[in-house]
C-alpha cells in the first residue's frame, strides 16, 4: 500500500518548549497507525499540526502526492483528514441530529443526511436515535455522534485522540471492531494513546514519542507491551513498594447516601454503602460522569447531605461537619482538578499550602499568617517529595502538571493522616511522577494510614488497592477482592 | 480581521505602566477636545491639572474631595478582588449621610465627644444594612449583584429626599428642603484652620494601611484572594461561595456608609436632596486606576478629585461645561480598560477568507 501522508522533519515550539523536534511519520492507506507518548510528549501538537491548528516553525507535510499547508481545520477537513476529539465538542440542549447537521458544510438537505446515514448505521454498525436530546446520551454514544458527523466528510485519513478515555470494556470492543472495518476499507487511522494493551491489540504499527521526538517507529506485532512502555517512558519503571495487610475494623462506614444533584445534567448518588477497614486502600473505579465528583465532594464536605444520611468516620457521624471540621479529624481530601481546585494557579506554593490549612492555628496567631511557618512548611513538603521548582515562593503555575500534583499530594500526606480521600491521584501526570504517587500512597497506608482512591483508571486501582468497587450511574457496587475481580466482572458492573 | 489572543505570561511591570497609560491617553484626548472646542489645551490642562496643586486652598479641597472616594474605593475593592460587584456604592453612602447625620440631629443641641464616634457606628450600621439586601437576594436567589445594587441607590436617594423633606426639615429653615445645621459636636474636627481639610482624610490614610497589612497578613487577605481566583479552591479552603458574597458586601457597605457620614459631618454640615454627587460611581473608576491596591487607591482618589476641582476651575475661568469632569472621568475608565485589556491579550492580524 502506498503512503497517503508523510510527514517529513516537522518540527513547533512554544516560546522555550520544544514540543515537536524533528518528527517524521508515514501513514499508509488501511493502516491503523499508533501514536503513542507519556502527556507532554508532543501527541497532541503533533495531531493539532496534521488538523491544521498550529503551523509548524519546520518541515513538510505530503497527503497524496501533493504538498499539504492547512491553515485551519477547515482546510485539513476538504482535504479529506477527520478529527475525533478527546473531549466532545457537541451542543448538550440540541438533538443528535441538530449536531449532525451544524458540521455540515454547504446546504446538504436534510432527506439526504438522513439517508446517509441509514447507510453508515448499517455498514458500521453505528446505531443512535438521532432523535435524542445529546445531554441524555451516554459517553459512548456521544463519541458515536462525533464518528457519524466525522464519517459524513468522506475523510480519507480520521485520527482519534484517546477515544477510549470515556467508554466502558465492551464500548471499547465495539469501537475496535468499528475501526478494523473502516481499515478493511482502506481508510487510514491515526490512533493516539497511552494504553499499551489496547495498542498491542487494535494497531499495525507503532509510533513512539518522548520529550517532542520519535523515539521508534516499528510494527506492533513485533514488539512486547513492556517493551513499548520502556520506550515510552525512556528508563525502567520503579518497582512499587509491597502492600500490606489491613487491619480489622471499620475507619469509615457509609451507611446509605442519597444525594439528589441539583444540575439536572449531573449525577445523582443512590444508597452508596460501603465499609473501608484500618490500613487499607479502597478503590472506587468506574467511567467518569458516573457520581464520583459527587461522592468525593460528599466524603469532603463540599456539599452537604440532607437529614439522615451517615458518614461514620471512627464510629463518629462527620456528615454534618464542614471540611474544616474533617480535616481536623485528621481526614485528607485531594481532589481531581489541580487547576482551580486542590491547588490556585496564581498563587504561591505557601498560599497553595495555607489552602486545606486554614483550621490549623500553629499557621495563624488572631488570624495573622505566620509566614515563617508557613514557607518552612512548604520547603518541607517540596523537599521531601522532591517538587522540582525554586522555592516556596514560586507560583503553581509555574510548575509542571506532575510536579505540582506532587505537591498537593505530599501537602496533606505528610500530615500523616488517619484517612485520605483522592480523586484520580496521577491524573495527567507523567509516568515518573505517578509511581512516586503510587509509592507514596502505598507507604503511609502501611504505617497505618487508611485511603480511599477514585479513579477511571483501573490499572492504577488493580495495582495499589486491596478491595475495588465499581460506580456507575450513582449507584455503587459490592466490593471485590483486588486478585478476584475480573474484566468481565468490571464491564458488568460499569455497564449497570 | 484583527483578533485578540491571550497572552501565556503577564508582565508584572504592568501594575504600574497600566495606569501611567491611560493617565496619559486620556490626557492627549482632552488635549485634542480642547483644540476642537476652540480653546488653547495647553492653558486649559494647566489650569485643570496643575493650577489647584499650586495653592493651599487648593490642595485643601483635593483632601476634601479625595477623602470619600478612597475610602468607598477601599471597601468595593475587596469585592471586585473577590469577584462580588457591587456597584450600588452610592446608595450605601447615601444612607451612610443619612442614618449618621439623623442621629447627629437626634442628639442637637446635646454636646459630647462621643456624638460623633456614635454616628459613625450608626452611619456604618445603615450603609450595612443597604448591603446586605443585594447580598441576601445575591445569595438566596442567585440575583445579580450589579442590577440589585444599583437600583438600590435610587432607592436610598429617594429616601434620603423625603427624609429632608419631611421628618429632618430645619423647624426654622423657612420650609427649605434642608436639615439643621450640625452643632459642634456633630461636626468634624478641622486639620488645617481656615480650610474645610478635616480629620476624614487621616481616617482614610489609616484606613488604607489597615487594608493594606489585612490583604497582605492576615487570613481574611487570603480568602479574598482565593475567591477571585477560583470559587471551588475557596469552598476547598472552608468557605462557602455566599460567604465571600456577604463579606465584600458588608466591607463595601461599611466603607460607604462611614464615608458618607464624614462628608455630612465634614464639608457638608447638615443633610439635603443633593449630598449623592456622584462619589460611589466614581470611586469604582478610583478602585480600579488604584489597581485594587490600596495605596494605589490612595493616589488615584487623588488624582480623581483633583478632576472635580479642575473642572470647576475650568468652568469659572475658561467658561467650559461642567461635564468636562464626567469627560476627562469617563475616557480615564475607557483608557484603563483597554489598556489593561492590552496587556493580558496581544492582537494579530487575520486575513479574512
Amino acid at each position: 500500500m502506498q503512503n497517503i501522508l508523510e510527514i517529513d522533519g516537522v518540527s513547533k515550539s512554544f516560546s522555550h518548549i520544544q514540543a515537536n523536534n524533528d518528527i517524521s511519520l508515514y501513514l499508509r492507506q488501511g493502516q491503523i497507525h499508533a501514536l503513542l507518548g507519556e502527556n507532554g510528549a508532543g501527541k497532541s501538537t503533533l495531531v493539532k499540526i496534521i488538523y491544521g491548528i498550529v503551523k509548524p516553525d519546520h518541515g513538510s507535510m505530503i497527503l497524496n502526492g501533493k504538498r499539504y499547508e492547512p491553515d485551519t481545520p477547515e482546510a485539513a477537513r476538504n482535504e479529506g483528514i477527520g478529527m475525533v476529539f478527546q473531549h466532545f465538542s457537541l451542543f448538550e440542549s440540541l438533538s443528535v441530529l441538530d449536531n449532525i447537521m451544524l458540521g455540515q458544510k454547504g446546504n446538504l438537505k436534510k432527506d439526504s443526511i438522513l439517508e446517509r446515514l441509514d447507510y453508515l448505521q448499517n455498514e458500521y454498525d453505528l446505531h443512535i436515535d438521532v432523535n435524542k436530546t445529546v445531554a441524555i446520551l451516554s459517553a459512548g454514544e456521544k463519541q458515536k455522534v462525533e464518528i457519524i458527523r466525522c464519517l459524513l466528510q468522506d475523510p480519507k485519513i480520521m485520527i482519534l485522540d484517546e477515544p477510549t478515555s470515556v467508554l466502558n470494556p465492551s464500548e471499547v470492543e465495539k469501537l475496535f471492531n468499528f475501526l478494523r472495518k473502516l481499515s478493511e476499507q482502506g481508510m487510514a487511522v491515526l490512533y493516539i494513546s497511552h494504553k499499551l494493551h489496547e495498542i498491542k491489540e487494535l494497531c499495525d504499527t507503532s509510533t513512539i514519542l518522548r520529550n517532542g521526538k520519535v523515539v521508534k517507529s516499528c510494527d506492533t506485532a513485533g514488539i512486547t507491551i513492556n517493551e513499548l512502555a520502556q520506550l515510552m517512558v525512556g528508563k525502567a519503571i520503579d518497582n512499587k513498594i509491597k502492600l500490606s495487610e489491613p487491619k480489622q475494623g471499620h475507619v469509615l462506614d457509609i451507611k446509605n447516601i442519597s444525594y439528589t444533584n441539583p444540575d439536572i445534567y449531573g449525577t445523582s448518588l443512590k444508597e452508596i454503602k460501603f465499609s473501608v477497614n484500618f490500613g487499607e486502600i479502597f478503590g472506587i473505579g468506574g467511567i467518569s460522569g458516573n457520581g464520583q465528583t459527587e461522592l468525593m465532594k460528599v466524603l469532603s464536605g463540599e456539599v452537604g447531605l440532607t437529614d439522615g444520611n451517615q458518614i461514620l468516620y471512627q464510629n463518629e457521624d462527620i456528615s454534618s461537619l464542614d471540611i474544616n471540621e474533617r480535616r481536623r479529624r485528621e481526614i485528607v481530601f485531594i481532589p481531581e482538578d489541580r487547576l482551580g481546585h486542590s491547588a490556585v494557579s496564581s498563587l504561591s506554593l505557601t498560599e497553595n499550602l495555607l489552602l486545606t490549612n486554614l483550621w490549623d492555628h500553629n499557621f495563624f496567631s488572631n488570624g495573622v499568617i505566620d509566614t515563617n511557618y508557613a514557607d518552612d512548611k512548604t520547603c518541607e513538603v517540596i523537599k521531601k517529595f522532591n517538587v522540582q521548582c525554586n522555592d516556596a515562593g514560586s507560583l503553581a503555575s509555574s510548575l509542571s502538571g506532575g510536579n505540582l500534583q506532587k505537591f498537593v499530594v505530599g501537602r496533606e500526606i505528610i500530615k500523616m493522616p488517619k484517612l485520605v480521600v483522592c480523586e484520580q491521584p496521577t491524573w495527567g501526570v507523567d509516568v515518573g511522577s505517578a509511581s512516586l504517587i503510587h509509592n507514596f500512597l502505598i507507604e503511609i497506608s502501611n504505617s497505618g494510614s487508611t485511603i480511599l482512591v477514585i479513579s477511571q483508571d483501573m490499572d492504577e486501582l488493580r495495582s495499589i488497592c486491596h478491595r475495588i468497587a465499581i460506580i456507575s450511574n450513582g449507584v455503587m457496587s459490592k466490593p471485590y477482592d483486588v486478585n478476584m475481580i475480573t474484566p468481565e466482572d468490571i464491564a458488568i458492573e460499569m455497564a449497570k | 480581521m484583527f483578533t485578540l489572543q491571550k497572552k501565556d505570561t503577564i508582565d508584572q511591570s504592568s501594575l504600574y505602566t497600566v495606569p501611567l497609560i491611560a493617565i496619559g491617553c486620556s490626557l492627549i484626548f482632552v488635549f485634542i477636545l480642547f483644540l476642537l472646542i476652540g480653546k488653547n489645551p495647553f492653558l486649559a490642562i494647566f489650569i485643570i491639572f496643575i493650577e489647584p496643586l499650586l495653592s493651599v486652598f487648593g490642595l485643601s479641597e483635593l483632601i476634601v474631595k479625595a477623602t470619600p472616594l478612597i475610602i468607598i474605593a477601599l471597601g468595593l475593592s475587596i469585592g471586585f478582588r473577590a469577584g462580588v460587584w457591587n456597584i450600588g456604592a452610592e446608595g450605601q453612602f447615601t444612607i451612610g449621610a443619612l442614618f449618621g447625620g439623623a442621629a447627629i440631629l437626634a442628639f442637637y443641641p446635646t454636646s459630647g465627644i462621643w456624638i460623633l464616634p456614635l454616628s459613625f457606628f450608626i452611619a456604618i450600621g445603615g450603609g450595612i444594612l443597604w448591603g446586605m439586601i443585594p447580598a441576601f437576594f445575591k445569595a438566596r436567589f442567585n440575583t445579580n449583584e450589579i442590577l440589585v445594587s444599583l437600583m438600590l441607590t435610587y432607592v436610598a436617594i429617594l429616601f434620603l429626599s423625603g427624609m429632608v423633606y419631611g421628618p429632618l426639615k430645619n423647624p426654622e429653615g423657612f420650609n427649605f428642603p434642608e436639615s439643621r445645621l450640625f452643632h459642634d459636636s456633630g461636626t468634624l474636627p478641622i486639620i488645617f484652620p481656615g480650610t474645610r481639610a478635616h480629620i476624614g482624610f487621616l481616617i482614610a490614610l489609616f484606613l488604607a494601611g489597615l487594608m493594606h497589612y489585612l490583604l497582605k497578613r492576615h487570613k481574611f487577605g487570603f480568602h479574598v484572594k482565593v475567591s477571585g481566583e477560583s470559587t471551588r479552591a475557596l469552598v476547598f479552603s472552608g468557605r462557602t461561595a455566599n460567604y465571600m458574597v456577604y463579606l465584600s458586601f458588608i466591607i463595601s457597605g461599611a466603607f460607604a456608609g462611614l464615608a458618607g457620614v464624614i462628608e455630612v459631618s465634614g464639608p457638608v454640615g447638615q443633610l439635603v436632596p443633593a449630598i449623592p454627587v456622584g462619589y460611589g460611581f466614581t470611586a469604582i473608576i478610583v478602585a480600579f486606576l488604584g489597581r485594587l491596591n490600596p495605596f494605589g487607591i490612595f493616589f488615584a482618589g487623588l488624582l480623581l478629585a483633583l478632576t472635580y476641582i479642575g473642572g470647576e476651575a475650568a468652568q469659572i475661568r475658561l467658561g467650559l461645561p461642567n461635564a468636562i469632569t464626567g469627560v476627562f472621568q469617563g475616557v480615564l475608565l475607557f483608557s484603563l480598560l483597554a489598556a489593561e485589556a492590552f496587556t493580558k491579550y496581544e492582537v494579530s492580524l487575520k486575513k479574512m477568507r
